[in-house]
């Protein structure tokens, strides 16, 4: 399989999967319990997720791995486990998938704020995310992906760490930004323009933001992105903004108008597109169609 | 009240080293710990609070400020507690069932305790039966709930449910917060009242502290 960031460099526009949570619920996940959880219990699950995604036309396959960091998976007294639960993760989205897309290891945040602002030591949440990438990568993960950061310390010490592990694997690393009359902000404070510089130092390959925005929202961050970095963007966008709808969360943003917003996302240079919460195989569905006329065109012209 | 000012102000930009003396200062000119409380540190957590509305400053400065808060606290305490210094009430909070993400439930129970109120924090993962019992074993007077995760909200609903079915609903009033939720789903599963943000739930509480007879 061709490199994921050779691919990019030639200027493809990869489409990467939706959201995991939501479709682990509906197959019986008891609320409360970790998601994490199922990656030793239900692996089979897992496969037959990865391969919605595939046959929606997904190249890039997260795996269900965003908690799964020693620190935070010890809130369930899963602590010990997590080497298994991240293998056992990488290990059933590659049974689903084989060589037809790149396996994508997610890596959220501790759930630990760091000193002075927090207790965290900074030594103790390398080491947890360390042990994290140690075993998606040993399990065979074609790329890593830190994701949903807020804090930028904490964002380049799960880089640092994935590439203390392995100096050539690819790493994309994503951000959550909320809008604010001065700009767009994390809610640590961390702008665009110092995502861009401080994650890329960290050694990402691919940078941008993920959750908390809808698709429309995304369009405006990608172009800040734009303006202080040259390295490739990535953008994961909730399916909107969640309201409730007769005891049921509804997400509003349809496959259709993802789809179109994914052409606004390409044409502001995003290399990689996804979707974050609330997105579902039909929402990739829909995308895929977009980005394969991106390529014709691009063939055409 | 020149000191009270510093107090605040110290507050204000995190120096939790600082806060302490300057407390001890204000005692011997003789300002009762309630006042030090009020018109210091309480005066400095809301600035605090307001500029985090405003997106002025981020979390890292609403933790500092809420250690320099403690340290704060910790020299007034006993003497607050000698001189029957009585609450603006207990309130119970929590994220909801399911939910592991608590810096927001912490920030407001950080801003409630500023406010004057005695805080109950469940922690995570509550269940909409722990916050009732635990709001009737405590005598709360507000149940505070928050959920990040869109999967969790319903357990808001079991929350103001449980109280409707116990006919706790005019004397256990409930506020919600968190990313997904909003007014209109406040209203949608009766809550009392919704926080935006930090500054808000704060708002919210104090309200509905205050209509609980």
């Amino acid at each position: 399989m061709e490199a994921i960031t050779s691919r990019i460099g030639r200027g493809q526009v990869l489409l990467a999967d939706g959201a995991i949570g939501s479709l682990l619920m509906a197959r019986g996940l008891p609320r409360g319990a970790p998601p994490e959880g199922v990656n030793l219990e239900h692996p089979e699950i897992l496969e037959e997720i990865a391969r919605l995604y595939l046959e929606a036309g997904a190249e890039i396959i997260q795996t269900n791995t965003f908690g799964a960091s020693p620190l935070k998976l010890a809130n369930y007294g899963l602590g010990e486990q997590a080497g298994a639960i991240n293998e056992s993760a990488v290990r059933a989205v590659r049974r689903a998938v084989g060589e037809r897309a790149y396996v994508s290891a997610s890596c959220g945040p501790s759930g630990r704020i760091l000193q002075p602002y927090g207790d965290m030591e900074a030594e103790k949440m390398f080491a947890s995310f360390q042990l994290q990438m140690q075993a998606l990568i040993q399990a065979g993960a074609d790329i890593i992906c830190v994701e949903t950061m807020s804090d930028i310390s904490e964002a380049q010490l799960a880089i640092q760490a994935a590439r203390s592990v392995s100096p050539s694997i690819p790493v994309m690393a994503t951000m959550t930004f909320e809008a604010t009359a001065r700009g767009f902000f994390t809610i640590m404070g961390v702008t665009i323009e110092k995502a861009s510089s401080e994650l890329q130092k960290a050694g990402a390959d691919l940078i941008g933001s993920n959750c908390g925005n809808g698709s429309l929202q995304m369009v405006a961050i990608a172009k800040e992105f734009r303006k202080f970095t040259v390295l490739p963007l990535l953008i994961q966008a909730n399916a909107g903004v969640p309201e409730l709808r007769a005891g049921q969360v509804y997400y509003p943003e349809t496959p259709e108008y993802m789809a179109e917003m994914c052409r606004e996302l390409i044409g502001a240079g995003v290399a990689v597109i996804g979707g974050c919460c609330g997105t579902t195989p039909e929402h990739t569905r829909a995308m895929r169609k977009v980005v394969d006329e991106k390529k014709k065109n691009s063939r055409g012209s | 009240m020149e000191i009270l000012k510093k107090i605040a102000q110290c507050l204000e930009v995190g120096d939790d080293a600082g806060v302490p003396p300057l407390v001890r200062q204000a005692l011997a000119e003789g300002i009762v710990a309630k006042t030090i409380l009020d018109d210091g540190l309480i005066a400095g957590m809301n600035t605090v609070g307001e500029k985090f509305r405003v997106h002025e400053i981020f979390l890292p400065d609403v933790l500092l400020a809420a250690k320099a808060m403690y340290a704060g606290m910790d020299v007034l305490k006993p003497l607050l507690l000698s001189a029957g210094v009585s609450s603006r009430g207990r309130v119970v909070i929590g994220s909801v069932q399911g939910d592991l993400h608590d810096i927001g439930k912490n920030l407001v129970g950080i801003m409630l305790k500023g406010a004057g109120f005695e805080v109950i924090d469940l922690g995570n993962d509550v269940a909409a039966e722990k916050f009732v019992a635990a709001a009737k074993s405590h005598d709360a007077c507000v149940i505070g709930m928050s959920a990040l995760l869109t999967t969790t909200m319903p357990v808001m609903k079991e929350v103001v449910d449980l109280l409707n079915k116990e006919n706790l609903s005019g004397k256990i009033k409930t506020i919600i917060g968190g990313a997904p939720v909003s007014q209109n789903y406040a209203g949608e599963i009766g809550a009392d009242a919704y926080g935006y943000d930090c500054a808000q739930a704060v708002a919210g509480v104090k309200k509905l502290a205050a209509a609980v007879p």
